[in-house]
Parts: structure tokens; C-alpha cells; sequence
């Protein structure tokens, strides 16, 4: 069980770890490109906290903040993204195509949805008890393929868990004028229990996950959590469309790294952000100095 | 009466399942007693009822499914039923399938066989009658299969045994392209084949020497004028055009058969080249942009600046149409093999 301020500092290293990436963009360190998921931290950190070591995430482009959440190495997910030979797969994947240990990220919308459903399906076949998790957003409900995938998983009673991060807006579009009726009614449509919540506080999220993923192993069928949450960064760098004040207005209301420091020791917050300042800084600068990806490079 | 390449196929799925409960088929309408739409699945619920599911119709989730259950070391066969419906399995097979085990750095594998019925000549009309294999030839990632009826019934590479090899053995994913009249065809025994010598080719990046390429020639002939290569059903077209040109019009030509069609790899069409100078490919997948496009370049690149002939016999970039009629004009024949074979031969008088 994770202490409140293990959530704090799991937040804080995604918060930091990605305010770096886009920092570091503009000068040019990183190419291609990346989703940040700032404001969107206790999502990750309330749900993977739940999982057991035998777990599944399958993620996202937006997967960084599952990443590290998970556990996933700071300095080796910079290197990915500088594209070094020490990348998490050899800067072959880079921001949005990671595999480690038991998480899995592809860059396509939907398609990993039944690539879950096949992973669940397997864990069950296998006895393993397992419970795979996927995270989507509210544009990749736009996707057909993942209806399919709902219905095979409810069908076949599959141990899937289906974490939707609703920030409300797919890139640029607002879901508003993207999606029709209420998204999650979709998933209940194939009998898959839903859990709606509209929080940033990631004790919360973390209960409701907690009790979720159990359930999903006792029972061994999926169930959904629909998360209303609030991206604070662009879709991508430099390419949002909102206004400062809706933006301002989010981080006032929304950001999960004020909920959570009001309940904590002051003298622990600024702790907190010392040791993860210089964790994120010495990751950086090891990953800056290590050597290019090359074909040969196997680290 | 010689069993067919479904007998060997059925066969070796049965075999598959038996040896390894990890493997588990899946696919549209594949419980007995239907078995399949094709019947390549049949028996297998029966003897093996864990290891076979029946789906929804959902092409694009079921390719996905694989993905996951091979990512997760399970051995999934999925078959789609028609190899028109390839498309729908697109985004899985060009954006995850075959990127996985590369783009995370060889820290995956997925041991996954997705088998599909091409091919037309059965009146099935524009969207239950394509070769389309074409669309992924061109997708770093894949191998490719298509199974050969021209063998001995005892030898160990028939259809099914290179099914049954495939299913157990490859770690990575497998597209292996069957056709629906190829389905019908008898395996020869060595009697039938008894006027053809058979040479086989392994090439490299086949380390268990599961994919021979199979070059037939006349027993005693003369020397061949002209090279042919094909696979699947084609290939049978194709010797039926041989004996023809060699009994009818003294034309001796050598065919190649390839039983791995991607990665590409080409040395006994190369070897065969060498001798003859001419080559023309046989596919009945539409003509732009093709099999034998591909063929045709690289053996180009081979012999470079050595004068080479050749041409392409393939489908009409047309739609297959349903009538017997139509359909005949736009699907290569015999007789389109026979002119185009002709033309060449005389190309140099």
C-alpha cells in the first residue's frame, strides 16, 4: 500500500519528468514528438498503485506518466526520447512506443483495446489470475474497433479493466462536438459495469481502482472507470487551442498535485520536490551523455 | 482418390492442436458441425473444444485478440474466411502485429498464425473473390506462406505440415494465404508427377528449411527456353500450361514455386533465370503494383545490364465480377499463360 507521500512523489517525478520533455523540446534535445499528460498524473498513479506485480497495462500515446507510474526507469525513458541506445527500446519506439516489464504502448487510437482483450484472454487460459488494464481516452471512442473488443471481453468474461482519462478534448476537438450521447452508456450497452468519477484527488481514484481491479480478479469479467480529468499541456507542443484563462482555470480547480500537498506536511511537499528535482535532472543529463542508437547498440 | 490440400490442412491443424494446448483457433463459424465456411477447421471443436473459440464477425477486434494472446505466449491461429475481409484486420496487422516484436527492441515475440482462403473463379462477385495478399507483401515484419499441391503425399512439406510447422514453431507473426480452388486440389502423388524432375531451394533467413522452393522441369527435355514462377493455385495453372507448351508446341519451359512469398528471396527463380534469360510471372491478384512487379524488379536488379525478357500474366485491374463470363476474362487462365508464354518465346524469333 502505497503512503500518500509515495503518490505525492510518484505525481511529482511524472509532473517534472514531462515539464522537462517540453522545456527541453524548444531547445531542441528531443525530436518527433510527445504527449504530456500534465494534470492528468493522478489517474496514472491512482490506478497502477492498485496493480499487483502479475498485472497488465496496456497505454497510449500519452503513456509516460503509466510509465513511470509503473515503475519504469526515468534516465531509459529520456534516452528513448533522445533517441540512445539506452532507450527503453533502443530509441527504436521513442515517446509513444514502449514496452517494459508488463506495460505495453502502441501510438495508434483503439487498436490496443482488443490487443487487452487478446492479453486478458490469454491471462485467463493461463490461470494466472492476472488482470490486464487499458487506457483510453474520450477521442478513442471515435475508434470502431473498440466496440468489438467490448463485446468480446464481456462475452467471454475476460479480467479487463478499462480506464477512460475523459480530458474532454481529442487534440484540438472538444468531445462536445466530437461524440454523441454519453460515452460511457456505451460501455454499459455491453454489460460492462461503469464507474464514473470526476476527481483529481488520486486517493480517491485510487480507491475506486483499488476495488475495481480486485473485482475484475475475483470475478473474472471487465468492468470500466470513466475518469473526468483535465490536460493541462497541449495534445501534442504548442498546439493547443484554448485559452490561457480556461487553462488557468483547470490548474486552479483540477491540478491533482495541490489536492493531494494540502493534506501533507509542508516541509515534506518542498522535500518532495528537492530529491525529485535532482532525480529528473541527473536522468536527464545521463541520458543526454549516453551514445546514440545505432542498429548494433543492445544495451 | 488422392487426398486434397484440405484434407492436408485440416489435418494439420488437427495435428497442431493435439501437440500443444497453447495453440487455440479462432475464427467465424468454425464449431463443428459447419466447421468452418470452408471446412479447413472441421473436426477441431470436437476433438479440441478448450482450444477452439467461435467469434463474433470482427475481423479488426479478432486480429487484435491474436496480437494479445501471442504477445502473451499463447500460440493463436486465426482464421479469417474470406481473404477479402484481410482488410478489415488492416490497422492490426500494419500498425501492431508487425511492428511489436521490432519497435520494442526484440522484447517480444508473437507466435501467431492468421490463415485466409484468396482467389477467385467461384462466382462469388467483387468482394468474396480477391487476392489481396499483394497489400501486405510490401509490410516489414510478416512472413509470408502459401502452401504447394504439386508433392509427393508423403513428403513432410505438404500443405499441412507447413501449416502444422508454422503453427508450432514460428515466434513471429505468420500470414499464411491459402486459395479456395487450391483447396480442391489432389496432392500428386509421385506417379502423377512421374514425367517431372523436382528440384528443391532453401533459401537463406530459413534456418529449419521449412520453405523450399520447388523448381519442376521435364524429365529428359531439352533444355528450358523460358522461366515461369508462381504460387498457390497459380502455380497449379502454371503446369498444366507447361506440359501443354512441352506435349503441344515444343516449348520447354521450368516453373519455380515459392512457398514463402515474403521475406522475398529468390534464388532458385535466379538459378533458373540464369539458364533460360526469360521469365514471366504468374499471379492472379490484379497486375499493378503486384507479386511479380516486385519479382520481375528484383531479378531486373540481378542480372543488371544482362539482357533479360519478361513479362507479367496476372488478373485485369478490374474488380472481379460475379458472371462465369466476366469473371473468366479478368482472372489469368491457361490459355492467358499460353500467349504470353508465345510472345516471349518469339520475342528473340
Amino acid at each position: 500500500m502505497m503512503t500518500d507521500l509515495d503518490l505525492y512523489r510518484s505525481m511529482v517525478r511524472i509532473r517534472r519528468f514531462e515539464e522537462t520533455i517540453l522545456e527541453e523540446f524548444k531547445r531542441g534535445v528531443f525530436a518527433g514528438t510527445t504527449h504530456t499528460s500534465i494534470g492528468q498524473e493522478a489517474n496514472a498513479v491512482g490506478v497502477i498503485s492498485t496493480l499487483q506485480p502479475e498485472d497488465l497495462i496496456v497505454t497510449n500515446h500519452r503513456c509516460h506518466g503509466h510509465f513511470l507510474a509503473y515503475g519504469g526507469d526515468m534516465r531509459s525513458l529520456f534516452a528513448e526520447m533522445m533517441g540512445r541506445s539506452t532507450g527503453i527500446c533502443g530509441g527504436r519506439g521513442g515517446s509513444q512506443h514502449i514496452h517494459w516489464r508488463n506495460l505495453y504502448s502502441n501510438g495508434v487510437q483503439g487498436g490496443t483495446v482488443p490487443i487487452a482483450a487478446g492479453m486478458a484472454l490469454a491471462e485467463k487460459i493461463k490461470h494466472t489470475n492476472a488482470v490486464v488494464t487499458v487506457f483510453i481516452g474520450d477521442g478513442t471512442f471515435g475508434e470502431g474497433v473498440i466496440y468489438e473488443a467490448f463485446n468480446m471481453v464481456s462475452l467471454w468474461g475476460l479480467p479487463l479493466l478499462i480506464i477512460v482519462e475523459d480530458n474532454g478534448i481529442a487534440q484540438t476537438t472538444p468531445t462536445k462536438i466530437a461524440q454523441t450521447g454519453r460515452l460511457s452508456e456505451r460501455v454499459r450497452a455491453f454489460d460492462i459495469p461503469v464507474i464514473e468519477m470526476d476527481s483529481s484527488d488520486v486517493r480517491l481514484i485510487g480507491l475506486a481502482a483499488g476495488r475495481a481491479v480486485e473485482q475484475v480478479r475475483r470475478e473474472t469479467r471487465p468492468q470500466s472507470i470513466f475518469l473526468h480529468t483535465a490536460r493541462f499541456a497541449p495534445h501534442s507542443k504548442g498546439d493547443d487551442t484554448r485559452s490561457e484563462a480556461v487553462i488557468q482555470c483547470l490548474k486552479e480547480t483540477r491540478d491533482p498535485l495541490k489536492i493531494l500537498a494540502g493534506a501533507l506536511a509542508p516541509e515534506d511537499v518542498v522535500r518532495i520536490h528537492h530529491e525529485v528535482e535532482s532525480e529528473v535532472r541527473l536522468a536527464f543529463e545521463q541520458a543526454l551523455a549516453d551514445p546514440e542508437a545505432t542498429f548494433e547498440a543492445r544495451v | 482418390m488422392n487426398r486434397t490440400v484440405l484434407d492436408s490442412l485440416n489435418e494439420g491443424l488437427l495435428s497442431a492442436l493435439k501437440q500443444n494446448d497453447q495453440v487455440i483457433l479462432l475464427g467465424e463459424d468454425i464449431l463443428d458441425p459447419y466447421g468452418g465456411a470452408f471446412k479447413v477447421t472441421r473436426g477441431c471443436s470436437t476433438a479440441y473444444p478448450g482450444q477452439v473459440i467461435t467469434t463474433p464477425i470482427s475481423e479488426g477486434g479478432l486480429a487484435g485478440v491474436a496480437a494479445g494472446m501471442s504477445l502473451r505466449g499463447l500460440r493463436p491461429v486465426l482464421e479469417i474466411m474470406f481473404g477479402d475481409f484481410i482488410t478489415l484486420t488492416m490497422d492490426q496487422l500494419v500498425n501492431h502485429i508487425s511492428k511489436f516484436r521490432w519497435m520494442y527492441h526484440d522484447s517480444v515475440r508473437l507466435p501467431m498464425v492468421l490463415r485466409t482462403p484468396m482467389g477467385g473463379r467461384r462466382g462469388y462477385g467483387p468482394t468474396h473473390s480477391q487476392t489481396l495478399e499483394k497489400l501486405l507483401m510490401g509490410v516489414p515484419g510478416f512472413t509470408m506462406a502459401a502452401p504447394i499441391n504439386l508433392l509427393d503425399s508423403s513428403h513432410p512439406q505438404q500443405p499441412g505440415a507447413l501449416l502444422e510447422e508454422l503453427i508450432l514453431h514460428s515466434e513471429d507473426p505468420v500470414l499464411f494465404i491459402e486459395n479456395k480452388l487450391q483447396y480442391l486440389l489432389p496432392l500428386y502423388s509421385s506417379e502423377d508427377l512421374s514425367d517431372v524432375e523436382i528440384t528443391r531451394t532453401i533459401d537463406s533467413q530459413d534456418e529449419r528449411g521449412c520453405f523450399p522452393a520447388y523448381t519442376l522441369r521435364l524429365k529428359g527435355a531439352p533444355p528450358p527456353q523460358l522461366t515461369l514462377t508462381a504460387y498457390g493455385y497459380m502455380a497449379e495453372l502454371g503446369r498444366q500450361a507447361m506440359l501443354k507448351l512441352a506435349y503441344e508446341e515444343e516449348i520447354v519451359t521450368e516453373l519455380v514455386i515459392p512457398t514463402r512469398l515474403v521475406p522475398v528471396k529468390l534464388s532458385a527463380v535466379i538459378d533458373s533465370v540464369r539458364r533460360t534469360g526469360k521469365l514471366i510471372t504468374l499471379e492472379e491478384g490484379s497486375l499493378t503494383l503486384g507479386w511479380g512487379a516486385e519479382v520481375l524488379a528484383r531479378v531486373s536488379e540481378h542480372f543488371s545490364g544482362a539482357p533479360l525478357v519478361t513479362a507479367r500474366v496476372a488478373a485485369l485491374d478490374l474488380p472481379v465480377p460475379a458472371a462465369p463470363s466476366l469473371e473468366r476474362e479478368v482472372l489469368p487462365q491457361v490459355e492467358n499463360i499460353l500467349q504470353t508464354v508465345r510472345k516471349v518465346v518469339n520475342h528473340d524469333g
